[in-house]
Parts: C-alpha cells; sequence; structure tokens
C-alpha cells in the first residue's frame, strides 16, 4: 500500500503505521471528538471506494450533521446538501448521470427525522444509489438531543429523565420500514463498536456499492456508531453499549437483499 | 423555418425550457401550473432528459440542485404554497453558485389561498424568499411567447452568472391559450461548467459547499457573491416603456397586468388624457434608473398589481420625492380590467 504524505509538508504522515487505505481518505487531522464512529465509518466508505477502483466516478453528497465537513476528509466530488434533502440531492445527480457512482452519507436526524420522505421515497422510486445511514441515537452536532433513533429511557439534552415511549414515541426502525419497499433492493445494519464488526461494516458498504455499481438499485447499508460525547461515557463504554444495549433493539445483519 | 404552434403558457414555458437545453426537472402537482409539470413529463421523455414527480416541492427542487451541481440544466416549477417550500433549496441553490431555473405561476394566498392569479408573491421572489443575503435574477413575462422567450433567457442568465433565477408568473399567464412563434435558429449558449461535479477524473475534487465555518470566511464569500449580483444589476435591466416621453401620468405594472394596462392607457389616450406604461421584464434587478428618469417629466405615478401593494415599494424608491406615486390593487385572485384602471386614472388627473 502506498504510504501517506501530509499534503502541506510533503512529510510521510505522522499517524502511527503507514495507513490501509490510500488515494479517498485524505491526510488531514479530524475533528471527531474521540471514540466516535463518523471517522472509522469514513475511512470504510474511502477504502471501499478505492477497493472498487471507482474515485474518480464517486460523487458523495454530504449530510447537516458532525459529518457535514465529510469533503475535508474525502478526495473525490462532493456537494453539500440541505438537511434531510440529501436523498434528493443524489437522486439528481445520478438522473443526470447515471454512470457516476452516487452515495449519500446521513446522520439518523438528517435520514430519519427531517428527511424521512425523501429517503423512503428515494428508495421506492428504486434509485440507483447508495445511503451510508450513520445511526447513533443523537444529534451529535447540535448538542446531544433526541433523534428518532434514541432508545427508550435514553437521556439526552431534549430527553433529561430519558426518552418515555408514551411521551416520545418509539425509536424508528429505518431499515425494517425500507425493506418492505420493493425499491430497496440491499439493507444491511451493521455495526463499528469493534474490529470484528468493522470488516462487517466494510464488506456490506462494499457490496452496497457495488450493487450500484450493476446497476440493481436502491442500496442502504445503516451503522450503529458511538457517539461517547452525548452519550456521556468513554469511547470504550460507547463501544460496549452498542453491543450490549444499540443492538439488541436494532438486530445486525441482513435485513434485505435481492 | 419558424415554427407557429397554440400553447397556454405553462406549455409555452415548458417549450422554452427544452429549447434552452434543459435536461432535467423535477416537480409536484399545484394549480394553476399543473400544464407545466405535465408538459414536461411528456417532453423530457421525448427529448431523452429526466423529468421526476417528486414527492414535495422540498424534494424537487433539491433533484434540481443535484442535477445542476452535476453540470445539468435543470428547472422546477410550481405555484405560491409550493415556492414557499422551495425557499430552503432556492437560498443553497444561491450560496452554492448552481444555476437553475425556478418557476412560479402565482395564485391567490396567503396560505392555501385559491387558484386565481395573484401577484402577491412579489416580495418573496424579489426580495430574497429564502435565507441569507443573496438575489435571484427574477424574469416577469406578460404573454404566452414570453413565457417561452423569457425561460430561455433565464437559462442562459443562470449559467452566464452561475446563479439561480426565477420566472415570476401567474396563473392568468398560465393558462391563456396564445399563439407562440418558435425561431428557427434559437441555439442555446454552451457555457463551461469546470466546477460541476462529474467525478474528479484528470482533475481535482470539486465541492459544492455553502458551509463556511473559517475565520471571515463566509463575510468573504458573500462579498463575493456581492460583487456579482452588483455586476447583474448593472448589465441585465429589461424593461419596457409604452408613451412615457410626454407623459403626464405613468402607470408602471408588471405581467398580465401590464397588458391590461396597456389597454387602459390606449383608452386613456383616445381621451385625451397623456398616460405612459412602464413595464419592468426584470423585476430584480429593477429598472430602477429608467424610473427615475420618468420621474423627472411625469407628475404622477400609478401603479398596478394584484396584490395589496408590493411592486409599488420600489417604485417609491425610484421616484423619491419627484412625483406622486398612487397604487391600484386587486387581491385573493381578483383580477383588475382596463375600465377600472382607467377609472382609477381619471381620478388622478
Ligand atoms: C433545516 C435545518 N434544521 C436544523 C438544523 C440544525 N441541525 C444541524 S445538524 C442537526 C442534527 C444532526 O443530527 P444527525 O443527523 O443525527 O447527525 P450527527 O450530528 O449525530 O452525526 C440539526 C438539527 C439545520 N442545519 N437545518
Ligand atoms: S458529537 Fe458525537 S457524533 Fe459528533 S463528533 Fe462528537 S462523538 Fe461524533
Amino acid at each position: 500500500m502506498k504510504k501517506l504524505r501530509n499534503r502541506q509538508t510533503g512529510k510521510p504522515a505522522n499517524n502511527g503505521p503507514a495507513p490501509l487505505c490510500s488515494h479517498s481518505l485524505r491526510d488531514v487531522e479530524n475533528h471527531y471528538c474521540a471514540g466516535c464512529g463518523h471517522g472509522i465509518i469514513h475511512r470504510l466508505v474511502c477504502e471501499a471506494i478505492d477497493e472498487l477502483s471507482i474515485r474518480e466516478r464517486v460523487i458523495g453528497v454530504a449530510p447537516v450533521g458532525c459529518a457535514v465537513i465529510a469533503y475535508d476528509y474525502w478526495d473525490f466530488d462532493v456537494t453539500e446538501a440541505a438537511h434531510g434533502r440529501t436523498p434528493a440531492v443524489a437522486t439528481g445527480i445520478k438522473r443526470v448521470r447515471p454512470n457516476n457512482i452516487v452515495f449519500t452519507y446521513q446522520g439518523d436526524g438528517d435520514l430519519a427525522a427531517i428527511g424521512t420522505a425523501e429517503i423512503i421515497h428515494a428508495a421506492n422510486r428504486g434509485e440507483n444509489i447508495t445511503v451510508v445511514f450513520v445511526n447513533n441515537g443523537v444529534y451529535g452536532m447540535t448538542g446531544g438531543q433526541m433523534a428518532p433513533t434514541t432508545l427508550a429511557g435514553q437521556k439526552t439534552a431534549t430527553t433529561i429523565h430519558g426518552r418515555s415511549l408514551r411521551r416520545e414515541g418509539y425509536p424508528l426502525k429505518i431499515l425494517e420500514m425500507l425493506s418492505v419497499l420493493p425499491g430497496t433492493k440491499y439493507a444491511e445494519r451493521v455495526a463499528v463498536n469493534s474490529a470484528h464488526e468493522v470488516l462487517r461494516a466494510k464488506r456490506a458498504i462494499l457490496k452496497a456499492f457495488k450493487m450500484q455499481m450493476e446497476g440493481k438499485g436502491f442500496s442502504i447499508v445503516e451503522v450503529l456508531s458511538m457517539c461517547p460525547t452525548y452519550w456521556g461515557m468513554t469511547p470504550i463504554q460507547a463501544a460496549d453499549r452498542i453491543k450490549n444495549e444499540v443492538a439488541t433493539f436494532y438486530p445486525l445483519g441482513v435485513i434485505k437483499s435481492c | 423555418m419558424t415554427k407557429k404552434l397554440l400553447m397556454c403558457g405553462n406549455e409555452a414555458c415548458g417549450e422554452g425550457a427544452i429549447l434552452a437545453g434543459c435536461k432535467f426537472y423535477a416537480g409536484y402537482p399545484i394549480t394553476p401550473q399543473n400544464e407545466l409539470t405535465a408538459y414536461m413529463a411528456k417532453r423530457m421523455y421525448e427529448t431523452g432528459g429526466s423529468f421526476i414527480q417528486a414527492e414535495s416541492e422540498l424534494a424537487a427542487v433539491n433533484m434540481v440542485f443535484g442535477a445542476a451541481a452535476a453540470g445539468a440544466r435543470a428547472m422546477t416549477s410550481s405555484s405560491s404554497p409550493g415556492v414557499s417550500l422551495k425557499q430552503e433549496g432556492i437560498s443553497y441553490l444561491a450560496a452554492c453558485e448552481i444555476p437553475a431555473v425556478i418557476v412560479n405561476m402565482q395564485r391567490g394566498g396567503p396560505g392555501l389561498g385559491n387558484i386565481g392569479p395573484s401577484q402577491a408573491d412579489y416580495f418573496q421572489a424579489v426580495k430574497g424568499g429564502g435565507h441569507g443575503d443573496y438575489r435571484l435574477i427574477v424574469l416577469a413575462p406578460a404573454s404566452a411567447q414570453e413565457m417561452l422567450d423569457l425561460t430561455f433567457l433565464a437559462f442562459d442568465l443562470a449559467d452566464k452568472y452561475r446563479t439561480p433565477s426565477f420566472i415570476l408568473g401567474d396563473g392568468l399567464l398560465g393558462q391563456m391559450m396564445e399563439p407562440i412563434t418558435i425561431p428557427s435558429k434559437l441555439q442555446p449558449k454552451e457555457y463551461q461548467k469546470p466546477w460541476a461535479l462529474t467525478g474528479c477524473k484528470g482533475r481535482k475534487p470539486n465541492i459544492l459547499r455553502s458551509l463556511l465555518l473559517g475565520d471571515g470566511a463566509l463575510e468573504e464569500h458573500n462579498k463575493k457573491l456581492q460583487l456579482k449580483f452588483a455586476a447583474i444589476k448593472d448589465a441585465e435591466v429589461h424593461c419596457q416603456c409604452f408613451n412615457t416621453k410626454d407623459a403626464d401620468i405613468i402607470i408602471v405594472a408588471y405581467g398580465s397586468v401590464a397588458r391590461i394596462s396597456k389597454a387602459a392607457m390606449e383608452a386613456a389616450r383616445a381621451k385625451g388624457i397623456k398616460v405612459g406604461l412602464i413595464r419592468p421584464i426584470t423585476l430584480w434587478p429593477f429598472p430602477e434608473k429608467i424610473i427615475e428618469a420618468a420621474a423627472r417629466t411625469a407628475k404622477k405615478f400609478l401603479v398596478v398589481e394584484m396584490s395589496a401593494g408590493q411592486m409599488v415599494e420600489d417604485v417609491r424608491l425610484a421616484v423619491g420625492d419627484k412625483a406622486k406615486v398612487s397604487f391600484y390593487g386587486r387581491m385573493g385572485g381578483g383580477v383588475p380590467d382596463d375600465k377600472e384602471i382607467l377609472r382609477e386614472i381619471e381620478t388622478l388627473i
């Protein structure tokens, strides 16, 4: 593998051993909190893109959320989208450039709250795009408020005594919802709380991109991700919480594949 | 060879877009612009473009954002309540400097209102509409022919300045059937779009963004946008003047109301009253210098609108204290006729 170099200094990157992926991930410091899942997921997306040799064909759509400046890390064409409109923007791009590989990267506020209509209809139209859906159970960027995916009893900035099912309703299982739509061709839920799960997550993202390259239609990978900051935990506790709590409500694995 | 066709304004708008090389259209049904959505569904299919009936106006304008970001000429259309929903996307288009065309065939408001024609969205179109400091190039057609011509022009101006442009019509214009002529040599100008997202083969990656967090970065971006808007203001004012040289009273009206006002002007002239008409074709940039110049000779101005009085504010700014500015308006789908306007003129003598 090629060793990354710092773009400013030209020196080999000093972040430990030679990184595993090269072209698509920029060698820059990241702004995510310690133990955040976004950094890992960015990297998995880039590795998948490099392994499929599609960097020069890829167009990414970044969300509004902690990952809004994903384009500072990704070294390929990227546009921002208004909050939740991410799949609509991707639809417009893909329709006029069907030979490009178009994906959205969205948090659970972006995809499961404000952008629910856009994601359901993009899936239902069978848009040939790929969606990377980062479920961390909170709104990270705005200060840890409740997301539609927040678990029952979970304390957030807007559910200070814990999410009450009676008051705030039920955590939304987006993949299960989308799976009933014929337009959804591939839906898998993965996690990034351990090396083992990270490898599975990578395989799922690869598969989702491949589905698009084969013209199969709408593919989505939901990634259960850590937000130690707004879970009020250390990175290790947050990773454990995914295994012990989050994944027991949101089961991992392929939800739909055709 | 030129082609003659009978079309309603909505269809003429669609044909103008097709002639301009529009390759993507997304819309959501709303009266009185449904003929345009239906026309685009048919013509996009015939010309190999993409048509999407979106899940909402929000989705439609953001699909247009995507298609235009990828370099295609793209358009969306709606009527007043739907255009309110598009404001988010319009602000992002302006911020990211993505050229696209948005059409509003206005209907009576506020709220759900009715499906009668209206000009009550002037402020929304001309003064911003969405959040932030931006301007739209706003064109106001007054016939089916101009629905075609000005839509064609809107695409050109959008690409030329890398900014969204806007057609402000109304339900009357959209529904009215009129003969239109399609010139044989209408060729859209091609613009290079090195900023477009096409995949980064052979070049550095392109990023389209409106979030600028660096120290002073957003202020710099705003300054750059304002320079562009200033250049548009200098170069793109379009306006028609009728009988203004010797006029004592000048009517200022746009769109369908300008046509009705022209009939009123002619009736007044027949009675020996010296009336002229200024018809802004671009509502932004506004023909303020032309109006200001006319105010040096005319004594009175009468602004006629299908609103409670919106453009009249811009006319007052242009006229200053040089002449008296009166207003006559109809609201909520009401359309003034030439006799009403003539009566109004007579009260000014
Ligand atoms: C229209 C609009 N509403 C609200 C916001 C404020 N906002 C920014 S990010 C965000 C939530 C992001 O949460 P999520 O999608 O879960 O992503 P995360 O930050 O957790 O990665 C909100 C509400 C906005 N930018 N635009
Ligand atoms: S707030 Fe949460 S999601 Fe955002 S960067 Fe920090 S850990 Fe990650």
